[in-house]
């Protein structure tokens, strides 16, 4: 029966403050059950205070074919890390 | 003649106390028992946690009952010997495993079998639509205990009402079949619900003072929930007649013996085993 019920991708936020973060997959009817499938499955230890679910036929991912073009290219550009640069000695407090 | 009375003779207030909170531990650990008897058999894996989950919420409940049970049980002075064998220890264990079927006071509800799915969430929402309302009730109690349970029950008796009320939508407006099992299921097991707004003198002592929710008003407050829930799942609502009774005086279903036995055969084979 699991075929029946779509996927729902979950996102908890640990706490206040912080973005919420992926957490895994639950199947669920509609979206209030998702997100107690997933208050169930990934808040039992304490781990949220807050929860998204979003179908995961909604979601639009990049291409894994493409991933070379899309990533490769940022590997040599050293110069966006501002450890790249050096400080001139009289800036101070950085 | 004063003087001929023990000191640590229960009063009146203790044995009702007593049975009072016996009452809601059977309660909480019957229906709990019932769900862990799914465990694996639910229709999603999803929803299995989800049960199992509200059957542990409700063992904590019924743990604490019976750990305070003991408290009034054994008096002020906790008379019972620190050697005495661990069925006569009046800790938690005690109350779970060392009682006969019979001296159980859960209302019948609790104990219905699971049936089907219809018949498990139904069973769930006609407990939980009383018990949420029961432990908002009860976080004002005069008792400083039975208020501490209360202030823990109540978040965890909201949510499982939040969803056994979102399946009985769901699934009375859902498919004809659907519909179809929850009718049959609200039919069957209406019978046991006037069961939980008995009263008696346990109950008005108790109330009286305070320690003890008032019946007639959790019953007003369920008889709304119900009735919009049912409206929502376009459920009819049965009539009052033919309710059943006894569960709180101990005369139980057949099946109950075997849910008691099934439940305590591993303590009883194995006394004082700790794990």
């Amino acid at each position: 029966m699991s075929s029946d019920w779509p996927a729902w991708e979950v996102f908890v936020r640990a706490r206040r403050g912080v973005g919420h973060v992926h957490a895994g997959t639950v199947h669920a009817p509609d979206a209030t059950l998702a997100i107690e499938n997933a208050r169930d499955l990934y808040t039992r230890r304490n781990e949220g205070v807050s929860l998204w679910v979003v179908r995961s036929s909604d979601v639009v991912t990049s291409d894994p074919d493409e991933r070379h073009s899309m990533f490769d290219p940022a590997a040599d550009k050293s110069f966006r890390q501002p450890t790249d640069f050096e400080l001139p000695p009289d800036v101070a407090h950085m | 003649m004063p003087t001929d009375t023990h000191p640590t003779a229960p009063t009146d207030l203790d044995s009702t106390l007593l049975t009072y909170v016996l009452r809601q531990g059977d309660r909480s650990l019957v229906l709990a028992q019932r769900l862990l008897e799914n465990v694996a058999h639910s229709p999603e894996l999803e929803e299995d946690m989800a049960l199992a989950n509200v059957a542990l919420d409700l063992i904590g409940q019924s743990r604490l009952l019976y750990t305070y049970a003991g408290q009034v049980d054994a008096g002020p002075t906790g008379e019972v010997a620190a050697d005495a064998p661990s069925s006569d220890r009046l800790d938690e264990n005690h109350y779970a495993y060392w009682r006969p079927d019979t001296a159980f006071t859960s209302p019948l509800l609790v104990e219905q079998p699971n049936g089907d799915f219809a018949h498990l969430i139904t069973r769930q929402f006609l407990h939980d639509a009383f018990a949420a309302p029961y432990w908002q009730a009860m976080t004002t109690s005069t008792d400083e205990t039975l208020a501490a349970i209360a202030a823990k029950a109540v978040k965890e008796t909201a949510y499982h009402l939040r969803h056994s009320r979102g399946w009985v939508v769901r699934l009375g407006d859902g498919t004809d079949e659907s519909h179809r099992r929850m009718q049959v299921a609200i039919d069957a097991l209406w019978r046991f619900t006037g069961e939980l707004f008995e009263r008696d003198d346990v109950e008005d002592g108790l109330a009286q003072r305070g320690v003890a929710a008032d019946p007639t008003s959790l019953e007003r407050v369920w008889q709304e929930t119900v009735a919009s829930t049912l409206a929502e799942a376009t459920l009819d609502r049965p009539s009052d007649e033919h309710m059943r009774t006894g569960g709180r005086h101990g005369r139980h279903s057949e099946g109950f013996s075997y849910l008691i036995g099934e439940m305590q055969s591993v303590a009883r084979a194995h006394p004082g085993a700790s794990w």
